[in-house]
């Protein structure tokens, strides 16, 4: 290889419209493998995620190396079909090998993939040199493979390419349920009766399918990533399979498409990278900022959650604190309308500083639970409030109870995991726990927490 | 030209030696493949020292190098642990991306960068010669062989310094952690280990070689070892004699010296297993004749 | 009043995707033999393997002897699984007893003819002296199982913590293991096993804990051991407890809750 690098600055605005006009017909056909190919290859790569086997494609692309050289040493030729099926059959040795050496030496399953990856690719090099010292012609092309170099294939590379990549797109749709089934519990498909091994090896072949013919395009050293990366960034947008499967292939031709048109418009440059780079930036994005699973939305839902907690503590307080000066049997919930607490009375009830005290009752009154009473220089309920502050209640003494009557603990035990339960405990988890403990809405008006105090019973806010 | 053959095999040695004893540590810890992952992304590390600081120094390179490497291991593990991927899968996305951002600066900056494609691929051990040390008058040797050299050094001196522990803490790192020793400590020690000798044993044999002379030669080592370090003075032998062959084969029929050397420690692999195969089975024909002599 | 040798107050924890203990709480006393029993699954080995912080709580708190376990890190032994362990090691059975002295020993220093003594002590203690220089991978299930129980000799501990040492082992280690408990109760030290076997508890252990989500008893044997209890440990599960504690965990609570 010489240093790739054009002092010429070419104009990349022009060459992206040729591009995308597709008025290029090689370039076309390039954009065409690149993008068939960044879908079998993330659709097959799904299911060797799912096996927990990851790093496989890894492997097998790097055994693919000398099958190719031996090849060409042998025929003297660089036919794709030839180049295909030295790499099909090196790649399965090394799958073979790669099975093979845990089970019958001490060596440990990551050992015997590390072993295979680079013994196989050392051969390739050495194959490789071996090939560069001979008289033959046709052997420039040979070293694209290690890195990838879209604007080196040939026509016939490409259709090659496009062909097994629509083939291997079209056994996963025909087989996706057994393949999910084997993927997903192994042995009870052995159970079943299924052919096990049969689909093993046909997800193999696969695999090795998709592997070899990414190698003019993406090259053995990278490969991996393009079976791996997809899946696991549209891990993060749907936990749905056949969704999942959707969005790993569309990133997978996005990221073909895109290494094509750097390709177009730098032809020296190595492919393989920038397709890597690509997908780690659509996993980057992925990762972080993915609704419901992202690293983002989840700091957001706990930050929500933390406020609601906040808010919730101090409903609980003003509760206890009406509580505390209940005299008679009237209404509670009527009567706490009227009650008026101070921030001191609050903070000598529950410490915390300050500050979030008055975040937490400004937050409250703007949502309608609280009000501020300006004569009293102070805080009460609202009807609204006084309903939900009851709920909880509930939610923490029932809880209490069940802790004690059912799972044994003892009264002093209890308080300090319901005073967390209470903010988790949902309106379906409290009818079945009130169930259990049998006091349904109806019966047990008067029943007791552990500590002696009244469960309140729910009741709807008179309006 | 007789010294710089010696220049040569004497560095290719040293990075044995230094690979195998990293690698045995490596394999038991069953870090075969963050090993794999780390000997790519240095790579990145590299060009980033020589872009960074203009210059082919040593210094740049061995603090870019393993700052990347500890951090290959380290996004690895929060990338298991916040986004919920299983490990490999995790090391699998780190490495290919740091991986390609090497690659792809060394193209972008082909003028700037003295590094090609050929050199992560293979090294380029025959160039070690060519490249030396002089102060003042005196040639005081290769620079590729002061850096493995230096590496060397430190590797043994880690290892014979704190033998004990590694042992421990390979064996059986939650056993080590009841014992009160410090686990990630260590962890990251053996990380920043593997970062500088493949860094160091980059120049001779390239960014993906390293890994079959960091797993393999430990793990023809591991087949029949009984010690620590029984294990350690046979995968340095394999790694030496791997050396010398690989290097007489690639001068015999002209071919790449470290890829040469790779292939002959997978070669004695695959021969080590070979022969303790066959005395396993040669045991179990001997065991049942005498058994067949005793009943008959 | 001593501290006991062990107290848990209000642990939980969980296992892989599972809570399976909530709010823990128990104390052992000293110089006796002690049980942990519970269902499959209902996180015995988690909650040893809690103690000594080899996995993360969700919440609780673990003294040994009054202190937490940094500080008494030396006079606890942990005995795990040997299901657990690399038996491919290369290593032989000395050298895996010596490592109990390691607590002891700074990071260069190698074992001294002392800790060798001890080691020689602890291996023929549990009648595997003769088998010193044997590579590991080369004894039987109990063999293996001495020899870690010799390592933990070996540590001279005061509160021992074995994951199921009675597990799938030969008569005549079972013969040496409960001796072994005899001699070192008599020294006062404290034994903690995972224990699975109901049949062999009472002849075996003075004290048991029971658990099953959460602690149903702990006590003496003979009064602890009873049909109602046994019941309630190996009887169901209480699945809104475990959806709850689950819920918990997942919603980050703990934190949450001590910083709003």
């Amino acid at each position: 290889m010489t240093p790739d690098f054009e002092r010429v600055d070419p104009d990349y605005w022009q060459l992206l419209v040729e591009f995308w006009s597709f008025s290029d017909t090689n370039a076309t056909w390039v954009l065409i493998g690149a993008v068939l190919l960044g879908m079998s290859a993330s659709v097959i790569g799904t299911f060797s995620f799912l096996r927990k086997r990851s790093l496989v494609g890894d492997v097998l692309a790097h055994s693919a190396l000398p099958g190719v050289m031996v090849a060409f040493i042998l025929s003297h030729s660089n036919q794709p079909l030839v180049m295909f099926a030295g790499a099909l059959s090196s790649s399965m040795l090394g799958l073979l090998l790669m099975g093979w050496l845990p089970k019958n030496t001490k060596i440990k399953p990551d050992a015997a993939m590390a072993i295979t990856l680079s013994f196989f690719f050392a051969m390739g090099l050495l194959a490789l040199s071996y090939i560069q010292g001979l008289p033959i012609p046709g052997k420039s092309g040979l070293d694209k493979i290690l890195f990838g170099q879209a604007a080196a294939m040939l026509p016939a590379d490409l259709y090659l390419l496009s062909a097994v990549a629509v083939v291997v797109l079209v056994m996963v749709w025909v087989l996706f349920h057994k393949l999910r089934l084997v993927a997903f519990s192994p042995d009870y498909a052995r159970t079943l009766g299924l052919p096990l091994v049969g689909y093993e090896l046909t997800l193999a072949l696969l695999i090795v399918s998709a592997v070899v013919i990414g190698l003019q395009l993406v090259g053995v050293v990278l490969m991996a990533a393009v079976l791996l990366t997809p899946i696991a960034a549209a891990r993060f947008w749907h936990r749905q399979l056949t969704v999942m499967l959707g969005i790993a292939s569309l990133i997978g031709a996005l990221s073909g498409a895109i290494s094509a048109n750097i390709s177009y418009m730098a032809p020296t440059m190595p492919t393989g990278p920038w397709m890597v780079v690509v997908l780690s930036m659509i996993f980057l994005v992925s990762f972080l900022f993915a609704p419901q699973r992202g690293l983002l939305s989840n700091l957001l839902r706990q930050r929500r959650f933390k406020k609601q907690v906040r808010a919730e503590n101090l409903l609980r307080s003003f509760y206890l604190l009406n509580e505390r000066r209940q005299q008679s049997k009237g209404n509670f919930l009527q009567a706490s309308l009227n009650r008026v607490f101070s921030e001191e009375e609050l903070l000598s009830h529950r410490p915390m500083p300050y500050g979030s005290l008055m975040k937490g009752l400004r937050e409250l009154a703007r949502n309608g639970y609280l009000v501020y009473a300006r004569a009293d220089k102070g805080w009460a309920l609202t009807e609204w409030g006084a309903a939900v502050a009851l709920e909880l209640t509930r939610r923490h003494r029932l809880w209490e109870t069940y802790l004690v009557t059912e799972a044994g603990l003892s009264p002093q035990d209890v308080h300090r995991q319901a005073e967390k339960m209470e903010h988790l405990l949902t309106a379906e988890e409290i009818e079945r726990l009130a169930e259990l403990l049998e006091q349904g809405p109806q019966s047990g008006k008067g029943v007791k927490d552990p500590h002696g105090r009244l469960i309140p019973l729910t009741e709807e806010p008179s309006s | 030209m007789i010294m710089g053959d010696f220049w040569i095999l004497a560095t290719a040695s040293l990075v044995g030696v230094s690979t195998a004893l990293v690698g045995v540590l490596l394999i038991l810890r069953r870090m075969s493949l963050l090993g794999d992952a780390i000997s790519h992304s240095v790579l990145l590390g590299i060009v980033l020292a020589y872009l960074i600081s203009g210059s082919r120094s040593v210094i740049a390179m061995m603090i870019g190098a393993t700052l990347i490497g500890l951090m290959t291991a380290w996004l690895s593990n929060s990338l298991h642990r916040l986004g919920k991927l299983q490990t490999d899968a995790s090391i699998g996305i780190i490495f290919t991306w740091f991986f390609a951002m090497g690659v792809i600066l060394i193209s972008v900056y082909a003028g700037q960068v003295d590094l090609d494609q050929d050199c992560v691929l293979y090294g380029e051990i025959t160039m070690v010669p060519f490249d030396m040390v002089i102060m003042g008058e005196k040639m005081l040797g290769p620079r590729a062989l002061w850096l493995i050299g230096g590496v060397t050094l430190l590797n043994l001196l880690v290892v014979v310094v704190a033998f004990e522990r590694f042992r421990l803490v390979s064996y059986h790192p939650l056993l080590a952690l009841t014992l009160g020793v410090n686990v990630t400590f260590w962890h990251y020690l053996l990380m920043t280990l593997v970062s500088l000798t493949t860094v160091a044993s980059f120049e001779a044999v390239g960014a993906i070689l390293v890994v079959a002379l960091l797993v393999i030669p430990a793990s023809s080592a591991y087949l029949w070892a009984r010690s620590l370090k029984q294990m350690m003075w046979a995968a340095v032998g394999y790694a030496q004699s791997a050396v010398l062959l690989g290097y007489a084969l690639a001068a015999w029929l002209d071919l790449a010296i470290a890829a040469a050397i790779a292939t002959l420690t997978g070669l004695q692999l695959l021969l080590t297993i070979a022969v303790m195969q066959w005395r396993q089975w040669w045991r179990r024909r001997v065991s049942f004749r005498d058994r067949d002599a005793y009943t008959r | 009043m001593a501290f006991p040798p062990l107290s848990v107050q209000q642990l939980s924890m969980r296992y892989q995707h599972n809570p399976v203990l909530t709010d823990v709480s128990f104390e052992i006393p000293c110089g006796q033999t002690v049980a942990i029993l519970g269902p499959n699954g209902a996180g015995k080995s988690t909650l040893l393997k809690g103690m000594m912080g080899l996995v993360p709580l969700m919440s609780g708190r673990v003294r040994f002897f009054g202190d937490p376990l940094a500080k008494r890190q030396l006079s606890i032994a942990y005995v795990p699984q040997r299901e657990e362990s690399d038996w491919d090691f290369p290593i032989n059975v000395m050298d895996v007893v010596l490592m109990g002295r390691h607590g002891r020993l700074r990071f260069w220093q190698r074992p001294t003819a002392e800790d060798r003594a001890l080691a020689t002590e602890a291996l023929a203690e549990v009648k595997m002296l003769a088998f010193q220089d044997r590579q590991i991978s080369e004894l039987s299930g109990g063999q293996q199982q001495r020899v870690f129980l010799a390592r933990a000799l070996a540590q001279r501990a005061s509160l021992y913590l074995m994951d199921e040492p009675f597990a799938g082992v030969d008569m005549t280690t079972e013969r040496a293991m409960t001796d072994l408990f005899a001699r070192l109760k008599a020294q006062d030290k404290t034994i903690v096993c995972v224990h699975h076997d109901l049949n062999t508890v009472e002849a075996y252990f003075d004290w048991v804990i029971l658990i099953n989500s959460r602690l149903v008893d702990a006590g003496p044997t003979s009064k602890v051991l009873t049909e109602d209890n046994l019941k309630k440990t190996y009887g169901g599960r209480l699945s809104l407890l475990n959806q709850m504690t689950e819920k918990m965990y997942r919603s980050n609570i703990d934190k949450v809750h001590d910083d709003a």
